[in-house]
């Protein structure tokens, strides 16, 4: 087991580095020097010269790459060149907002969406199904902004539940950084919802006609722990492979989410560092999303042998 | 060997195991009837755009900003004719229609939408073939492939687009490179599991050189796939596009589209919802419906690939 996870995590560098490599490239590609940049419009030519050799830029492009991984494997991810702050310090300061958000949507979709297609199989061609299966054409149809508007107007114009945007540090109060992050996370579970109910209701649906369900069945055991112990207990592996590729479409969720809910998290730091083409910003959080993505579906990929038993490394 | 000289129960079971005809099984399926109108319906409606009853969707009119949908006002054209005009969809905080905006919205949107399929689907082809046939290119080709898909969709096109002034070939250029991976994947596959085929295998035994074999033999197994996989890249590319737009980061907001006019109406949301929703449901709707011909179209022209989803 652990063989294999060293295994699997030791396979997870070559893409990083691949990432690494790509990101690296972008910036080397913008029409700009960041040298010019960061030294600002009343600098000097050999001001410019001074903090290009300090950024090690005249140096040849392998030599920076190997610098820049150098670099930003001890955390240093450079400074940024709109906030004029260290991009590590950045970030660190955005991360609080954007992870509540990402946990309570996560959660919230599983707990939502799991059930209804356990239901959706179990009654297949009612009209639960029938919901179920139309919820999800229109969950991934409906952008995600248009629902966050949809619901701040309900919720929090017309009906005046909940606030209309913003956020609350969880150092705050647990209340108040709740409450701001109920609609948020309803509008970016509608996609998660939507990926994951359909899973459940195909891999339910697989697993139905199997003999050890009607054994159980045979034996006595009632419908809700046939469908629970042995339905869904041997249909779980897909479900929680479609949650590790849901993440890209949380990742991108979040991004807009924040900006429609004005929440100052990663996702609003990077729109706010693409209008203001600030480079190091934008590297750093395609990195960290990027390595995020990547070790959550590592960790999914571990839990197989949780969930099946039969799966052995 | 004639048909007639057949034993008679099998020419009689002949045309019985003949499939109906394609485009008859498209016909039937409902999820492609219904997708296709309503694609159809959003096309015409760009494209008849200016005789749909809208006025320039550009022109700006500061003394009937933020106007309620319905609100009226009285136009005078060049020859000094009068006439009412009504502000259905209502106006934006510039005072332009945002019926107008609505409607000529669908021409950027549908245009990016085929555009970046029908780019995506070509590269990807393209890559994917030489990929899946070449073996000593496939695990380079593969590894960065993996690499680009390792980058959540939206943040990879964010990055595309800051390294450029915005515009509407930035903007597809940036759609377009997240999705090429996804298609290499797919016609890689296709080529891995075609080239055991012992067709192909006879092709390789009579000398066919390898450029015919693959155009020949392998590309027209990619066609179904590919078609069904370009309607769902339409449609992602629609709305990857209204993302950007409305995050002020893609193309630029004068022109109208549906991601522009509700990056538009975001700052007055509170008192004049409308410049989000109509745009909004347009939006939806566009996108539903594609989806909807996607999953048709994967049903009946691709049904081993319907299985596995």
């Amino acid at each position: 087991m652990l063989a294999y996870v060293m295994r699997r995590l030791a396979a997870t560098i070559p893409v990083m580095l691949i990432v690494a490599v790509l990101v690296f490239l972008m910036l080397r590609l913008t029409p700009s020097d960041p040298a010019a940049i960061i030294a600002g419009d009343n600098a000097n030519s050999e001001q410019v010269a001074e903090i290009r050799k300090r950024l090690g830029l005249d140096q040849p492009i392998h030599t920076q790459f190997v610098i820049w991984m150098g670099k930003t494997l001890q955390g240093d991810l450079g400074e940024s060149f709109f906030f004029k702050k260290q991009v590590t310090e950045l970030i660190l300061d955005r991360l609080e907002p954007t992870v509540s958000l990402a946990v309570f949507t996560i959660l919230l979709a599983v707990m939502v969406a799991v059930p209804l297609g356990v239901l959706a199989a179990y009654r297949q061609g009612g009209w639960l199904d029938r919901i179920v299966m139309g919820f999800s054409v229109l969950g991934f149809s409906v952008p995600v902004f248009v629902i966050g508007y949809m619901l701040i107007y309900v919720f929090a114009i017309q009906l005046n539940w909940l606030p209309v945007q913003g956020y609350q540090r969880l150092g705050q109060g647990v209340g108040g950084w709740l409450q701001r992050l109920i609609l948020p996370s309803l509008t970016l579970s509608v996609v998660l919802i939507a990926l994951i109910a359909r899973i459940t209701r195909t891999s339910v649906l697989e697993v139905m006609n199997e003999d050890y369900i009607r054994t159980a069945r045979a034996k006595g055991q009632t419908e809700g722990r046939v469908l629970i112990r042995h339905a869904l207990a041997n249909a779980a592996v897909p479900i929680v492979t479609v949650i590790g590729l849901g993440v890209a479409a949380l990742i991108g969720g979040v991004v807009v989410t924040e900006s429609v809910y004005t929440i100052p998290g990663l996702g609003r730091l990077t729109v706010d560092a693409v209008l203001a083409r600030d480079y190091p910003t934008i590297q750093a959080v395609i990195l960290l999303f990027s390595l995020a993505y990547v070790l959550i579906n590592l960790i999914v990929d571990i839990t197989y042998t949780f969930f099946d038993p039969r799966i052995r490394y | 060997m004639s048909i007639e000289a057949l034993p008679a129960e099998v020419a009689e079971l002949a045309p019985a195991t003949r499939r109906p005809g394609m485009a008859r099984m498209l016909v039937r399926n409902p999820s492609v009837v219904i997708g296709a109108t309503i694609v159809a319906f959003l096309a015409l409606m760009g494209l008849l755009a200016p005789m749909l009853g809208t006025i320039s969707p550009s022109e700006i009119n500061p003394v009937f900003r933020n106007k309620k949908p319905g609100a009226e006002r009285t136009i005078r054209a060049d020859d000094g004719k009068e006439m009412q005009f009504v502000h259905r969809f209502g106006t934006d905080s510039l005072g332009r229609d945002v019926y107008s905006r609505v409607v000529y919205g669908a021409r950027v949107s549908l245009i990016i939408g085929v555009t970046v399929a029908a780019i995506s689907v070509a590269v990807g082809l393209a890559i994917g073939l030489v990929a899946g046939y070449i073996r000593w290119l496939d695990g380079i080709v593969m590894r960065f492939m993996d690499g680009l898909m390792a980058i959540p969709a939206i943040l990879l096109a964010m990055g595309v687009v800051s390294l450029s002034r915005a515009g509407v070939v930035a903007v597809v250029i940036a759609i377009v490179i997240p999705e090429i991976p996804r298609v290499v994947r797919l016609v890689r596959s296709i080529v891995l599991s075609i080239r055991e085929e012992p067709y192909v295998e006879a092709a390789i035994t009579v000398g066919t050189p390898t450029p015919t074999l693959l155009v020949r033999h392998v590309l027209p197994n990619t066609l179904a796939p590919l078609i069904v996989q370009g309607t769902f890249i339409c449609g992602s590319a629609i709305l990857i596009e209204a993302v950007l737009s409305f995050l002020g980061i893609g193309i630029p907001p004068e022109t109208p589209t549906w991601g522009n006019i509700m990056a538009e109406g975001r700052s007055l949301f509170r008192i004049f919802p409308h410049n989000i929703f109509y745009p909004g449901v347009f939006l939806a709707f566009a996108v539903l419906a594609i989806n909807m011909l996607g999953d048709g179209l994967r049903d009946t022209l691709d049904p081993r690939f319907a299985k596995r989803v």
